[in-house]
């Protein structure tokens, strides 16, 4: 397992002056003129800090100065400093620095959701992701809780790796900047990463495969499809958990996007929200979504394609949920979120939703709006 | 802290029995058949096509040696014989006088087809203990079919699906709900019995809310599963606004007595309001578990749901001991005859001898002790209550994390487990599925340990929370006082590597003998 | 309260002040504020009503002796009951051994600490491997009825059908737990139980009607060699044959008594094979001697369907170090909750061990002896019942160690015979007259290795005498 270390160190830097981020080199500026501190970088230190005393030595690839290396100085850590193209102060740092990493298997990041995804973006093939949170928005799934988490789960991974469950689709999601300006927060799904998790669930023999869940998952799937109703719209959201019911009607979702299907046939691929509108017409409408990781989000987070008005039309009772009882387990906090931009809708689906986990499977969730 | 003893197991490298012995040794003879039966009858009864030619691949060894080989093996057993608390099975002292009593002939060597005018004695004992029973519970009849507490669950699946039927409406009572901490086995009975498992997770009081219950009810939940209190030790105080909202919409309600030994002589489950129950009498009852079974789980309900129990029923009748058969809305057999009789004596002498104040002191004693135990356990650095935000009093048991000292030095809980063995410690239970707290255990003191017992246990836990800080490689390595050091457990899930016989065991390292021969 | 009791012998913290000491070290001034989060109107409000109590053992010993002799046995009697439970001889050292404390235990036990145990239970599946020449041995499950339950479930699932086909002739207390683990055709996941008829003039499985049931549609077809009724089926190859020809798994009964002399179920192409475990060395315990085990071959699909625990023999991480730990946890009830395979839980595995042992005893020999004994003696007592005159066994040459006995020709009825025969201190066969059988008054008489010829003399004599 190499690991390969990359900090953003301005990010975060917009949370603690009242910025909302910290995108582009105008931001970091003003951060910085209302007075700022970087703090990634001393908790990109903590992290490993804790992987050092654990497991002294761990072999660690990283990028020069701030992006790396400066965090790690004196740290009991066997450290390669890969050079990469210069200290620009964007984006472009953390994706040189990546690109350099092309050995590596896991890239742990010092950021918050706009650092993961530039990281997503440059990772290599087959490789895993974790995040040292630092940002000013964290809706990823690819967070660990804390520095310290992060240190723990590092130094696991190294040393005692079957404690480590692995997430192999966690959302790698960011603001959408449109809808920001528009006042609203809204990150968009831009994909998925295998991340590792602390071990939640017993692991008696050491290795091996788990339950498989993809089966739970095709079994609450291959339900849904079965009971579906002639005429009905069904739009189908981002993510596998939806996209499993394309699969069970034999259908491919567009994963990162939202689609829908009538009587069994695919009427729109990666739709917008004015492309589902108009099919819906006046017929009726059913909405499947899947669970956010750790997070809990059903709407608002990813998956703003489905608007207000068709969430309206759907009604709580249309909204067909599917996640394992592995993901709904891991969440934060018992609750599903729904952030839809209409605080009056997001009222009327609050309550309670039962989650299709498996094939004669439910949990009953509760919907909360933040 | 008091001086840990200096334990060492017994290790006596014992082969496997397939090994031992030498062709043609014995261990038990049987006569040849009297000279008569052959005369009568001759040899060679066994159709050709059927007979065996081959010779089963057994061990051939003296009775002298299959007796020193099992007492080795015994002797390499620790079977609770140091301290354990291992939550939710509740260890308790098994009685020998109940033991003995159940091997004589009278018990041992008796039929269950034996005419009833042959079996007075043991149905009086089975009608007598279900009258314990009815009275702990408030239910007007227990049987003893199930061979566990699982399949005491099963029952209940089964009776709710006689119930249904009979109604009429089985296809249209498809749900059972229950908690995401009940019991696995009630969810897995239920989906096994073909009904739907609609689960609800934990909210922040650490229970299910009464909320989530009612939006998870309709008229289609054919039955509510729930144990109260729950292996974290928190008692629901909603649970009988949780029996009415099923019961208005029309399902029954079972009561998994699982963790009955806080409020055993405290509290009915007829009068918060359920129709069934279920008690582990190899667990609460203290027949002996034998390391998992035989058990039973002793199912009661009310009069209205006696009619689908499984047969036969004990019943008295005219100063006379009866086996009813004669029950035809019954859900039919869960179990072949009646029951694990031996352990439903032995359940039976522990009540008596328990006493209704005994067993009132012994749930006191219980609670007690674990808050005792919540107590020195929550002064050690490392370790932390789980639902920290439940401040009230624990009951029988309480879940525990070892989730800061796991973050601080990479040992866990299974980690713990096995070096507590290393001090004569049984390890400890870490939590049913699924985890909710990082690496948890769950410690349960009951009415048997000692003050003494129990602090030599939280000593050992905060002894190893020290080595897990100064020698984390040591802990993780673990054990090194035990019969055998640490399994290689990728063999368990994979095919070319398990092996549940010592048949599949050489063909498989014959086969990669060769192939490292090869190689 | 426990100030008016005496210290419990088996509660050490009930002795004087120990409870007191408790509540001042976690600052509690009552027993009652230690149950803080019990609603008041949660306490029960009826009083317990319970017998006095008999703390002393010398009490208790008598009540339970007392009692217990108003049973009587199948020692102080001669018994040929069988039918699910039979009286075997349980050597001593079986005895011994489960009764040892270690094992005979409230503990649930760990690989860490109870290596003895799990290297005990790895022994019971490897010798049983051995009689069965099979690769996979589950431990017992609840019972023989329960292990054909879930053997059916696991052919459901590997084949993804959802039927089996049982014999007519089948015990009706295993049928009536089968019917049970397939529950009613309304469930979601029903098994649908098909009876294939017997042949009338050898009780064995009539091929006929075997194939006129098989089709793509079966799950498994299930048969028990020897079945219920003592018979010998010879056709079993030929019934494996035909399930495997149209994809359905070929599920066998067999009594383990009988594997010394019958063959081996793995060698006639049986698939998944169930039996009972009392036979070895278990005593009846009045039914409470119950267990059943579940084997198949050693292919990835089938024990990836099993519902229990499997013990693997691994390596340590000692070099030449044998342990021993479950395989495939991760499929069960307590792995994967709901989402497992059916249910686990406490089962029936202390007869595990007494199946150990005993197997351990008797060797390759002693297989073979016990089994030439039983059905030596079980034809002889056949033969000597079938001249005692109106008696007629049903099928005379074709059984192991029981038999049908049928009283249609003494013109009484077998409660009758039987309540005669107690009188005489014999406990006659289980009565089948009541079964769906068409085999009038029968009864299924059992004869073992206890049994001497003289006792099967005393039973011939006896009944002429009462007929």
């Amino acid at each position: 397992m190499k690991i390969g270390l990359v900090v953003n160190p301005v990010a975060g830097l917009g949370g603690a002056v009242g910025l909302k981020g910290t995108d582009g080199p105008d931001t970091v500026a003003e951060a910085l003129r209302r007075g700022a501190v970087a703090r990634s970088g001393a908790r990109a230190r903590r992290a490993m800090a804790r992987l050092a005393d654990r497991v002294p030595g761990t072999a660690v690839v990283t990028a020069p100065g701030a992006l790396g290396a400066d965090w790690l100085a004196g740290l009991d850590l066997s450290v390669e400093v890969r050079e990469t193209g210069g200290a620009s102060g964007t984006a472009r740092d953390t994706r040189e620095a990546v690109a350099a990493m092309a050995d590596c298997d896991l890239v742990v990041f010092a950021g918050g959701d706009g650092t993961a995804r530039d990281v997503a973006g440059r990772l290599p093939e087959r490789a895993a992701l974790l995040g040292i949170p630092c940002g000013v928005k964290m809706h990823s799934g690819v967070f660990a809780v804390s520095p310290d988490a992060a240190g723990a789960l590092l130094a696991d991974i190294v040393a005692a790796p079957d404690r480590v469950a692995w997430d192999p689709e966690a959302e790698v999601m960011d603001i959408d900047e449109p809808v920001l300006r528009a006042g609203r927060l809204a990150p968009r799904l831009y994909g998925h990463a295998r991340t590792p998790l602390a071990r939640g669930r017993i692991q008696a023999s050491k290795g091996g495969p788990r339950k498989d869940w993809g089966a739970e998952l095709r079994g609450a799937a291959d339900e849904v499809a079965r009971g579906m109703e002639p005429g009905t719209l069904y739009v189908i959201g981002p993510g596998t958990s939806a996209g499993a019911v394309a699969r069970a009607l034999g259908l491919t979702p567009t994963v990162l996007g939202t689609d829908a299907i009538r009587d069994g046939a695919l009427v729109a691929q990666d739709a917008r929200a004015s492309d589902l509108e108009r099919l819906a017409g006046d017929g009726p409408v059913r909405i499947v979504l899947g669970v956010t990781g750790q997070q809990g989000f059903l709407l608002g987070r990813g998956n703003q394609q489905i608007a207000p008005a068709l969430i309206r039309r759907a009604g709580r009772e249309g909204l067909i949920v599917l996640a394992t009882e592995d993901k709904l387990a891991a969440l934060a906090q018992p609750r599903l979120w729904v952030d839809t931009g209409d605080p009056d809708l997001d009222r009327e689906l609050c309550g309670f939703l039962r989650v299709r986990t498996g094939r004669g499977r439910e949990m009953v969730m509760r919907v909360a709006t933040s | 802290m008091t001086r840990l003893p200096e334990f060492r197991a017994a290790k006596w490298d014992e082969p496997v029995v397939m090994e031992m012995g030498r062709p043609g040794g014995r261990g038990q003879h049987f006569p040849a058949p009297e000279p008569e039966v052959t005369e009568a009858v001759g040899a060679a009864l066994i159709p050709a096509a059927m007979a065996r030619q081959d010779r089963p691949e057994l061990p051939e060894i003296t009775e002298f040696e299959a007796q020193r080989h099992y007492l080795h093996l015994s002797q390499m057993t620790l079977g609770m014989m140091g301290v354990s608390l291992f939550g939710t099975c509740t260890m308790k002292y098994n009685s020998k006088t109940a033991e003995f009593a159940t091997l004589r002939p009278e018990l041992a060597e008796v039929h269950p087809y034996q005419h009833p005018d042959t079996l007075q004695g043991v149905l009086e004992i089975m009608h007598d203990f279900d009258g314990i029973l009815r009275s702990l519970s408030g239910m007007d009849q227990f049987i003893f079919q199930a061979g566990g507490g699982a399949d005491a669950a099963y029952t209940m699946a089964c009776v709710a699906r006689a119930y249904w039927q009979d109604r009429g409406m089985l296809g249209q009572r498809t749900e059972m709900v229950t908690s995401m901490q009940a019991h696995p086995c009630n969810p897995a009975t239920a989906a096994a019995a073909g009904f739907k498992v609609v689960n609800l997770p934990l909210e922040e009081n650490g229970y299910p809310s009464l909320e989530a219950l009612k939006a998870a009810v309709s008229e289609k939940t054919a039955l509510i599963m729930i144990n109260n209190p729950d292996d974290m030790g928190i008692y629901n105080p909603e649970i009988k606004e949780w029996v009415k909202a099923a019961k208005e919409v029309g399902a029954l309600c079972f009561y998994d007595h699982a963790n009955f030994n806080g409020v055993m002589g405290k509290l009915s489950a007829r009068e918060l309001g359920f129709d069934a129950c279920m008690f582990m009498l190899h667990k609460t009852f203290g027949a002996p578990k034998a390391g998992g079974g035989p058990a039973v789980g002793a199912f009661g309900c009310t009069d209205d749901l006696a009619a689908y129990l499984p047969t036969p029923v004990v019943v008295k009748s005219g100063g006379r001991y009866l086996l009813d058969e004669d029950r035809p809305k019954s859900a039919g057999k869960v179990r072949e005859f009646w029951g694990n009789v031996p352990q439903v004596v032995k359940a039976y002498a522990w009540a008596r001898a328990m006493g209704a104040e005994g067993i009132q002191l012994g749930s006191d004693i219980s609670v007690v002790a674990n808050n005792y135990m919540d107590k020195r356990l929550g002064e050690i650095p490392g370790l932390a209550r789980s639902n920290p935000q439940v401040g009230q009093h624990r009951m029988e048991m309480t879940r525990w994390s070892l989730g800061p000292l796991a973050e601080e030095t990479g040992v866990g809980t299974v980690d713990f487990a096995n070096r507590m063995a290393d001090y004569g410690i049984d390890p400890w239970w870490m939590s049913h599925e699924p985890w909710i707290v990082a690496e948890p255990f769950t410690p349960e003191a009951g009415e048997l340990w000692s003050k003494e017992d129990i602090d030599l246990w939280i000593d050992v836990v905060a002894k190893i929370c020290e080595e897990a800080r100064s020698d984390p490689d040591m802990v993780k390595s673990a054990p090194h006082n035990q019969p055998i050091a640490q399994v290689k457990g990728d063999a368990f899930e994979d095919p070319a590597k398990w092996a549940m016989t010592w048949r599949a065991w050489k063909r498989k390292r014959a086969g990669s003998d060769a192939a490292r021969g090869a190689a | 309260m426990a100030s008016q009791m005496r210290a419990h012998p088996w509660m050490a913290n009930s002795a004087p002040g120990v409870l007191e000491a408790m509540l001042a070290e976690i600052g509690a001034k009552s027993v009652a504020e230690v149950f803080e989060q019990v609603p008041q109107d949660h306490f029960r409000k009826a009083p317990l009503d319970l017998p006095p109590a008999l703390t002393s053992e010398v009490e208790l010993r008598r009540d339970l002796v007392t009692k217990l002799k108003k049973n009587q046995d199948c020692e102080a009697n001669l018994s040929f009951l069988g039918a699910g439970v039979w009286q075997h001889h349980v050597p001593a050292i079986v005895d011994e051994i489960v009764g040892r404390t270690e094992f005979a235990t409230n503990v649930w036990g760990s690989y860490q600490s109870d290596h003895g145990r799990n290297q005990a239970w790895f022994e019971f599946s490897s010798q049983l491997g051995a009689l069965l020449n099979l690769d996979v041995v589950q431990l017992p499950v609840y019972s023989w009825g329960c292990a054909i339950g879930h053997a059916m479930r696991m052919s459901a699932r590997m084949t993804g059908r959802a039927k089996v086909l049982v014999p007519a002739l089948s015990d009706p207390e295993r049928l009536s737990v089968i019917r049970t683990y397939c529950q009613p055709r309304e469930m979601e996941g029903a098994i649908e139980v098909v009876t294939v008829a017997a042949d009338p003039t050898s009780g064995r499985l009539d091929i006929g009607d075997l194939k006129a049931k098989l089709g793509d549609d079966v799950a498994a077809v299930y048969f028990e060699n020897p079945a219920y009724l003592g018979t010998i089926e010879t056709g079993a190859a030929e019934i494996a044959r035909l399930a495997r020809a149209d994809g359905a798994e070929t599920i066998v009964g067999v009594d383990p008594a009988s594997l010394g002399v019958l063959t081996a179920p793995g060698d006639y192409g049986a698939d998944i094979v169930t039996g009972p475990v009392q036979p070895l060395g278990v005593h009846m315990h009045c039914g409470g001697g119950a267990g059943g085990f579940i084997a198949s071959r050693d292919e990835e699909r089938y024990v990836r369907a099993y519902n229990g625990f499997l013990v693997s023999v691994v390596e340590t991480q000692e070099p030449g170090q044998l342990g021993f730990g479950l395989a495939c946890a991760h499929q069960n009830s307590y792995g994967m909750r709901e989402n497992g395979n059916d249910w686990t839980g406490n089962s029936t595995y202390l007869w595990a061990i007494a199946g150990a042992v005993y197997m351990s005893l008797l060797g390759p020999e002693g297989f073979r002896e016990l089994g030439t004994l039983i059905v030596s003696r079980a034809r002889y007592a056949a033969k000597l019942l079938g001249e005692v005159p109106g008696v007629r066994v049903v099928w005379p040459d074709t059984t192991f160690k029981e038999f049908v006995v049928n009283f249609d020709g003494t013109g009484k009825t077998v409660a009758e015979v039987n309540d005669a025969l107690r009188a005489k201190g014999i406990f006659g066969g289980k009565d089948i007259s009541g079964e769906d059988n068409g085999l009038g008054q029968s009864a299924l008489y059992c004869v073992t290795e206890i049994h001497t010829a003289a006792d099967i003399r005393r039973l011939a004599d006896t009944l002429r005498e009462v007929l």
